[in-house]
């Protein structure tokens, strides 16, 4: 750390440039043999995507997802309460427009990219209505990124705020005011589900996870015996037992500690397991990172008259979870992978709509169809998280010295 | 830094002990499910809760509306319209086969009505109360007829596909080590992954109860190249479950199967009912729409529970055609399921 150059001073390799057919010549055909495999693994991709392309376009019955595609986004959630989801996700991408616009300074492709998706979604075979308000998404962030371009200062810290305020509000739109009737009544929880569970869960369970994580990974460093006792307790109890089987204590045993009168919402018994779970394999990431931070940044920020508290919160946590930034990525992707175990508290994630779908005689023999989108979606949720985690990479210049 | 964290740890202290504390003195209130206190805390919910299956043809599912459907969902139609007067006033809760009973015992649910099978130790050790059985089932197998198998002993060496968790998995090893024929189980956890399995030719034979051979062979790619042997190795009693201790609640939704089976014997119909209540003389009859007597408050309900499980759900053949029935794609001949006088099984106990 102590000797880094100006980066200006170094230089970049050379790269190597060929046309495409030296670039062919180099990486495919460069002796008999490589021809022969190429040959071969070109006719092994032919003859297995061929099948199944004619199937994805041809054989296929997609409509058992477009008939169905009300329960896989939202599950059992009332039709004609469907308004509020949109008008939580209009929310959510003004406020991703408002802070594109007052943080990111210059113009980039990628949000160029994510404003398009919308539009290019719209192009599919959706109802008028629903390609309505899929557009709406793009205008809406378009909306917020002029505005936050207007006064990119202020708005800086307005974004900051609308995040903050975002998912306690969000989740009010959803969940709905007291009462059964008027314009917002609630919405009972276990209506709730399909791919806005999956979602909500998982975004959920991360932001709850990691503020325990990080107390956690404190508290099992700390000098005090009962504090680290207790984290150390916490972490190896919960990382000692697989997700599922905390799932079903709180799914069976609570009940039975719990007099009968009370009822926790399942979603509640699934969060709370979820974080619970994520927490204390975060507890453990965490630490990691704060054991590769050398002794001397410790006894630096202390001469310089820096408290403990100044000490972790402004030098050794930022380094500390700037590192472990990759497996934290990893470890939110498992997470929402993980959410489909919640079919055993009666919820039904994506996954769980997908078999109770199965189960209705008009879309009986279409598992191939279901299990595909499914996966379809994970890829994209999945891959998403993880390029992102990229571009934060980048951004922080991890991985460069 | 340690000395300001002592108070903080001192309180973490006491408020464990508090909590550690509060579950034992409450938690003893949870198990006792004693004489009417089901029907109470049905009664304070304001709906009834049902263990059930969400992905089962014919039996439960989810429609595209996201309602559930199906023969066993109905039943619990059934019984919120006999407690409440409204088939709407219940609540699904999907259970796995494994954790059904668990979530009946721990009051979860207040009925199980999953098509399960009624067999001595779940009414005893398991802490269940079987009703009476609203479809009799027996375990068949289905072949392919170009393998050549026609008796389970031309099945020796192959394979079977299996659900796991169910008494489907232990009658066919128990049969099979019965006639010492030697096989190898693949066993799912949902049906439809077994389906494709067998369809894929991964297993010789698929088995399970021959309800579900037949409603699902039809949807098979060329159901004329399977046959279904006539071999049957098991009864299943199949039909609704409650929790031991509650003889009240017990006698309820027994009362409301034998009151679809009732409605049925004497051509009652959600269309008919408000008709045949207003001119019927027939003294059965009579009581059973509470016109006379008062057999609903015996039960703890209103004398009008009867009718309302027949005009808001059906009689016990509008419930099985709406959802077996020739016109559905699980189309299941009634056979067992027909009334006695039919030669069938269901026979109801005079309503009196």
């Amino acid at each position: 750390m102590t000797t880094t150059t100006a980066k200006s001073k170094v230089l970049p390799p050379p790269t190597e440039r060929y046309s495409l057919l030296g670039w062919l010549h180099k990486n495919l055909f460069s002796t008999w043999y490589n021809a022969l495999l190429t040959l071969f693994a070109a006719w092994l991709t032919y003859a297995m995507l061929k099948p199944t392309l004619t199937w994805i376009f041809g054989e296929a019955r997609w409509d058992v997802i477009s008939a169905n595609l009300k329960l896989f986004m939202i599950g059992r959630y009332p039709i004609e309460q469907e308004w509020r989801v949109w008008a939580a996700l209009f929310l959510l991408t003004w406020v991703i427009g408002l802070s594109w616009g007052s943080w990111v300074k210059k113009f980039e492709l990628s949000g160029l990219v994510l404003l398009l998706i919308p539009v290019f979604m719209a192009l599919l075979p959706f109802s008028m209505d629903d390609r309505l308000k899929i557009l709406g998404l793009s205008v809406f962030s378009l909306i917020g990124y002029v505005i936050a371009k207007s006064q990119p200062a202020t708005f800086s810290k307005v974004s900051i705020f609308a995040w903050l305020l975002y998912f306690p509000v969000g989740l009010l739109i959803i969940r709905g005011l007291t009462g059964d009737e008027g314009f917002f009544p609630v919405v009972d929880t276990q209506l709730w589900g399909g791919l806005m569970l999956t979602v909500l869960l998982s975004v959920l369970g991360i932001m709850f996870s990691f503020p325990i994580g990080v107390s956690l990974a404190l508290g099992r460093q700390s000098k005090l015996p009962i504090i680290s006792w207790i984290s150390i307790g916490f972490i190896e109890t919960i990382r000692g037992v697989p997700l599922i089987t905390i799932l079903f204590m709180m799914d069976l045993m609570l009940p039975l500690f719990l007099p009968s009168e009370i009822r926790i919402e399942s979603i509640i018994r699934a969060l709370v397991g979820i974080t619970f779970f994520s927490a204390a394999y975060m507890a453990e990431n965490v630490r990691g990172g704060l054991q590769s931070i050398p002794r001397g940044q410790h006894e630096a920020s202390h001469a310089l008259g820096l408290s403990g508290f100044q000490t972790m919160a402004f030098i050794i946590m930022p380094q500390a979870l700037r590192a472990v930034i990759p497996i934290l990525v990893s470890q939110f992707i498992g997470l929402l992978k993980d959410t489909t175990l919640v079919m055993i508290l009666s919820l039904f994630d994506i996954l769980g709509i997908g078999k109770a779908v199965l189960g209705n005689p008009d879309y009986i023999g279409t598992s191939r169809e279901v299990y595909l989108f499914i996966a379809a979606v994970f890829w994209i949720l999945s891959y998403g998280m993880s390029y992102a985690s990229q571009r934060l990479e980048t951004a922080l210049g991890l991985g460069e010295r | 830094m340690s000395k300001k964290l002592f108070p903080i740890v001192a309180l973490l202290m006491v408020l464990a002990l508090v909590f550690g504390s509060l579950p034992v003195a409450a938690g003893n209130a949870a198990q006792e499910a004693g004489y009417g206190a089901t029907l109470a805390t049905v009664q304070e919910r304001g709906y009834v809760i049902c263990g059930g299956n969400a992905s089962v043809p014919g039996f439960g599912f989810l429609d595209e509306a996201g309602d559930y459907q199906g023969f066993d969902i109905d039943f619990c139609k059934a019984v919120a319209a006999a407690v409440f007067g409204d088939a709407e006033a219940y609540e699904i809760r999907p259970l796995s086969s494994q954790e059904r009973f668990s979530a009946l015992q721990s009051g979860e649910i207040d009925v199980l009505i999953r098509n399960t099978t009624w067999t001595l130790t779940r009414d005893t050790e398991v802490g269940a109360n079987f009703v009476h059985t609203t479809f009799y089932d027996g375990q068949g197998f289905i072949v392919r007829k170009a393998d050549g198998i026609n008796t389970l002993e031309d099945m020796d060496g192959g394979t079977v596909c299996v659900q796991t968790g169910t008494t489907t998995e232990a009658n066919l090893a128990d049969t099979f080590a019965a006639r010492g024929i030697s096989y190898e189980p693949v066993v799912y956890e949902d049906v439809e992954t077994g389906w494709t399995t067998y369809e894929e030719g991964r297993c010789d034979s698929y088995t399970t109860d021959k309800s579900g051979l037949v409603a699902r062979q039809t949807l098979l790619s060329v159901p004329e190249d399977h046959m279904i042997l006539d071999e049957t190795i098991s009864k299943e009693p199949l039909g609704p479950v409650v929790r031991h201790g509650d003889d009240q609640w017990f006698d309820i939704v027994q009362w409301t199967v034998f009151a679809t089976f009732f409605a049925e014997e004497h051509g009652i119909t959600s269309e008919n009912a408000a008709d045949m209540m207003a001119a019927t003389t027939n003294p059965r009859e009579m009581s059973f729409f509470g016109a006379e007597g008062d057999l609903g408050v015996k039960l703890g309900l209103s004398n009008d529970w009867a009718y309302n499980i027949v005009s808001l759900v059906g009689n016990y053949a509008e419930i099985y055609n709406r959802n077996l029935g020739p016109d559905t794609a699980t189309y299941i001949p009634r056979g067992l399921n027909s009334l006695y006088t039919d030669g069938g099984l269901l026979y109801a106990p005079p309503f009196r």
